[in-house]
């Protein structure tokens, strides 16, 4: 059983632009950056978190914190077999009592990822509302949860992977779909 | 990457990666420490029983801590008002406890070897907390993730040990995983409290506290352990405290910036000067600070996916 590439679906071009158009969405949709904190989902969301940041500065000037929250601890699959996920540490150097939270994820595919920092977050403070920006929306929810700014929609099947990679952790921006195949021998 | 173990019984059967892994996690978890709502709800609906059959503030508290934090449900069985007064056995006392369906206990107790009796027979994953003079795995490993949290790293080290080594499971446990960790281990004590052997602790052995000490990263005092001595070893506590204590003297002669390190409980004014062991260099109370976030690492990589099978 191998893990193979099978297409590249965005480079290094098409995360820059995705990423201004969600930050200036982002800008639209809360009439500008004033009590607004971006919080990255460890670990390959919080690189895309400080990305927005930067933008949100030059776009509309206003400085937005950064955060990143280690959902480890809240996952509903944990001891129910396969191996056990590390556990990073959360680092949440502000408030975020009455702010306008922005969850930041690099891939959006059943939900739960996103219920379990919803959770993670509820335990930090009350925000005064969580939106949620992902850079890859693709498909196939378990739960009822939705994305307010996604980067780009990929229609996926089930036995296929969404890998992002980025510069700060993979040396290399772009988002491939990776299939199992079974070894022909 | 990732553990395998269902029990932890001994630091001696660790490897140095697995050590590192659990100073990672504790890493990871201390900062639940500093929130608002101090739980996270990772082992819900699992149970701890804490079961001591010596006394302890120190690692019991921290143990039940770690576990509600962590969500778990935790039960504090304490022997001396429990029926092992009416002379029923460990291994008796373990099956009952194994009827209730825990998912760990932790086992504290006079006798060495007393968890591994249990490990082999429940069901539960068994942590020692402290078995005879033998190992306190949990108190040598939040020993390291304090002075890694002080000094950004472990190896090349010199810890000096001071005190009552031949009765100290802390010492045991502590000088095996600095070996591990690739520290260099000094120890000093009056030679009727030194073990028989010394040279099979890996460890430099001295009857001098200054030798011991002498630019050493680290000292760590251990106490007189007069539960477990008989009552010839030391001619006097006054004597044992003018020629092993640390005083405010001896540490200034020491390295400059040492840390000063004791597993507790003190015994102020015996082998430690008060004014050293509330001083700027004691990282005693971060030690305690730490055992809550080591203990509860180690409840998270126990009760994990794979442990469990195991």
């Amino acid at each position: 059983m191998k893990v193979i590439e099978k297409a590249q679906i965005m480079d290094a071009a098409a995360i820059q632009r995705s990423l201004t158009r969600v930050s200036h969405e982002i800008i639209e949709k809360n009439k500008g950056t004033a009590d607004l904190v971006l919080i990255g989902l460890r670990s390959r969301g919080v690189d895309i978190a400080r990305r927005l940041s930067q933008r949100l500065k030059e776009i509309d000037g206003g400085n937005v914190p950064v955060g990143a929250l280690d959902i480890t601890l809240y996952r509903d699959d944990l001891g129910k077999g396969g191996p056990q996920p590390t556990v990073r540490k959360t680092e949440i150097p502000f408030s975020i009592d009455k702010k306008k939270v922005i969850l930041v994820d690099d891939v959006l595919y059943t939900g739960r990822t996103t219920r379990a920092a919803l959770d993670g977050l509820m335990d930090l403070g009350r925000p005064r509302l969580i939106q949620l920006a992902v850079l890859v929306d693709r498909g196939h929810r378990e739960l009822p949860i939705r994305a307010d700014y996604v980067g780009k929609n990929v229609p996926t099947s089930k036995t296929e992977q969404v890998q992002v990679m980025l510069q700060e952790e993979d040396g290399v921006d772009r988002v491939v779909i990776m299939e199992a195949t079974e070894d022909d021998r | 990457m990732a553990w395998k173990r269902k029990h932890l019984l001994t630091i001696r059967e660790l490897e140095p990666d697995e050590i590192r892994l659990i100073l990672d996690t504790a890493d990871s978890m201390k900062e639940i420490a500093s929130r608002e709502i101090k739980k996270v709800p990772t082992l819900r609906g699992k149970t701890l029983i804490n079961l001591f059959y010596e006394p302890s503030t120190r690692t019991r508290t921290s143990f039940e801590i770690a576990g509600k934090w962590l969500s778990a449900d935790v039960v504090n069985v304490s022997t001396t008002v429990s029926s092992v007064t009416k002379g029923e056995s460990l291994i008796d006392t373990g099956k009952t406890l194994q009827a209730m369906r825990p998912d760990v206990v932790v086992i504290r107790h006079p006798v060495p070897g007393a968890p591994k009796i249990l490990a082999d027979r429940l069901e539960a994953s068994i942590i020692n907390a402290g078995d005879g003079a033998h190992e306190h795995p949990t108190q040598a490993l939040l020993d390291l993730m304090t002075i890694r949290e002080r000094l950004g790293r472990l190896q090349g080290l010199t810890v000096a040990i001071v005190g009552d080594i031949s009765h100290s499971r802390v010492a045991r446990s502590g000088i095996q995983a600095m070996r591990k960790a690739g520290m260099e281990v000094r120890v000093a004590g009056p030679a009727t409290l030194l073990p028989r052997h010394p040279e099979q602790l890996g460890a430099q052995v001295t009857t001098d506290m200054e030798t011991a000490i002498a630019d050493a990263d680290v000292i760590m005092m251990l106490r007189i352990q007069s539960e477990r001595q008989g009552p010839t070893l030391l001619p006097s506590l006054r004597e044992y405290s003018r020629l092993f204590g640390l005083t405010v003297e001896r540490v200034k002669r020491a390295k400059e910036g040492v840390l000063i390190m004791h597993p507790g409980p003190l015994n102020r004014g015996i082998e430690i000067a008060p004014e050293v062991a509330d001083g700027p260099y004691s990282l005693i109370l971060d030690q305690v600070t730490n055992g809550v976030a080591i203990r509860m690492a180690l409840l998270y990589l126990l009760t994990g996916g794979q442990a469990a099978e195991g």
